[in-house]
């Protein structure tokens, strides 16, 4: 599963972690955020974020 | 004035705001005003490190004059975009416009579009070093401490770290050095920027003070962009940072509420009894009497929050809707909370309170208690237990399902 980076505020969302905070469980793939999900640093939405790597 | 000479051939240049008595707008309230500090680096380059809010930009180029004409200036390290530190950049940059302006890719976008300035911007990322002659900088990218362009520059050489905004306070004061004022009044105001401007922040802290750490760099003094610089003990403020960041709280209790004709307030000061009689502490406000900022600087190491509002055209009263909206953007985590209020007839207070409590993630840990028009002896008692068993619950570190 491949990690995101936020291009706003630099968090990387991390399947393996997935965003608890957020009720997002471990093991959710970025594909599977809500679409309303947003970067839980900086609040920007999920068009923000590109692939790393 | 003279300018103040912080290390060995190193000027602060800032100035002091003695009158400013609300800031970020009116979201913070600076009773103490501030400074805007801007660093001067006497070196083969000049360097300026961060500058001043525009309305300063005079008194900032005088201070400069003092010590070298602004003119020869080569370098200006942008740390920063707001304002109150970027705010002088155009008139420093009419005065030496062939000078270098060093900050990250989104200093450089945000500076651009603040300003539509047209000056030669070295975009820089962490681990880039700019020698100075016999000094060097090296910067560190510090997204969202606090906004997407942030960064701190460090000086090796002087053991000097130059975060901005981070570890800064709103604190106008003649001296400039943390031994040199009162260190109670010095925390309360670190604690209220921290509580007021970084809270929603603390996990990109906590991750930010690791990754500093790990670099294990000598740092004697900590220059930030408001207030006291650290110097007598720098790792005071660090390790503030990082038990704020880390949630850790007190075991008492902030009651916040708003009333109409006392009968909520008769019920929150009943509560405190039941708190208090329980073991733990507790500050009682009323929203609208308080300053806002100095309650959530309160509610910063605060396990636990009561809410009181009684209910207006079905909601809760718009000073505690407010003060709940603020209290939402900052994230509070590791906290517990319940809701009260009198009515006269439908209710709806304690429920939009629980509303809003739900979207912070903050948990409710006991159902809400309402009371018809003025609470009797019986409901009176009910309040005094109802603060007895939300006392427990701090106690309790409420286990039961906060986070
Ligand atoms: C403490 C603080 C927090 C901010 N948070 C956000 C934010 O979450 N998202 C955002 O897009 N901009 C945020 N901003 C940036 C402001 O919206 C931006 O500076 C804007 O241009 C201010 O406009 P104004 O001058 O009309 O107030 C924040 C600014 C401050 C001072
Ligand atoms: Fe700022
Ligand atoms: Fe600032």
């Amino acid at each position: 599963m491949d990690k995101y980076r936020c291009e706003v505020c630099n968090y990387v969302y991390d399947p393996a972690l997935g965003d608890p905070d957020s009720g997002v469980p471990a093991g959710t793939p970025f594909e599977k955020l809500p679409d309303d999900w947003v970067c839980p640093v900086c609040g920007a939405d999920k068009s923000q974020f590109v692939k790393e790597g | 004035m003279k300018p103040y000479e912080i290390k060995k051939g190193i000027y602060w240049v800032g100035v002091v705001d003695w009158n400013v008595r609300t800031f970020h707008g009116h979201t913070y309230t600076t009773k103490r005003g501030t400074t805007y500090n801007a660093y001067l680096i006497i070196d083969d380059k000049i360097t300026l490190v961060d500058t001043v809010y525009g309305p300063f930009a005079d008194e900032m180029l005088e201070k400069i004059a003092h010590i070298v004409p602004a003119e020869k200036i080569d370098y200006i390290i942008a740390n920063h975009v707001e304002t109150d530190h970027s705010g002088a950049l155009p008139a420093l940059m009419r005065r030496c416009p062939g000078a270098k302006v060093f900050g990250t890719e989104k200093c450089r976008d945000g500076l651009y579009k603040n300003y539509y300035g047209k000056w030669e911007f070295k975009t820089v990322k962490t681990g880039d070093t700019l020698s100075l002659g016999r000094r060097s900088l090296s910067f560190i990218e510090a997204p969202m401490i606090h906004w997407p362009d942030s960064m701190f520059t460090y000086c090796p050489q002087e053991k000097l770290l130059l975060p901005n905004d981070a570890f800064g306070q709103h604190y106008a004061t003649s001296e400039r050095f943390d031994d040199e004022v009162d260190n109670s009044i010095l925390m309360e105001e670190a604690t209220k920027y921290y509580a007021n401007i970084l809270w929603p922040l603390g996990s990109v802290i906590a991750r930010k003070i690791e990754e500093v750490k790990k670099l294990n760099i000598p740092i004697d003094m900590i220059a930030p962009s408001h207030g006291i610089i650290w110097r007598k003990d720098p790792f005071k403020i660090i390790d503030a940072y990082v038990q704020w960041a880390g949630n850790t709280t007190k075991e008492k209790v902030a009651v916040v509420y708003e009333t109409m004709w006392g009968a909520t307030e008769k019920m929150a000061r009943r509560m405190a009894e039941g708190i208090i009689d329980a073991g733990v502490g507790v500050t009682l406000f009323d929203v609208n009497l308080s300053d806002r900022t100095e309650i959530i600087s309160e509610m910063l190491d605060t396990k636990g929050f009561l809410f009181g509002s009684s209910t207006h055209d079905n909601d809760m009263l718009p000073g505690m809707a407010g003060f709940l909206e603020f209290l939402k953007g900052l994230k509070a985590k590791n906290r517990i909370a319940s809701a009260f209020g009198s009515y006269g007839w439908g209710g709806g207070a304690t429920q939009e309170i629980e509303k809003v409590l739900l979207e912070s993630g903050i948990a409710v840990t006991q159902p809400p208690l309402s009371v018809k028009y003025m609470p009797d002896e019986n409901e009176l008692t009910r309040c005094y237990e109802f603060g007895t068993a939300f006392a427990q619950a701090v106690k309790k570190g409420g286990s039961d399902g906060s986070r």
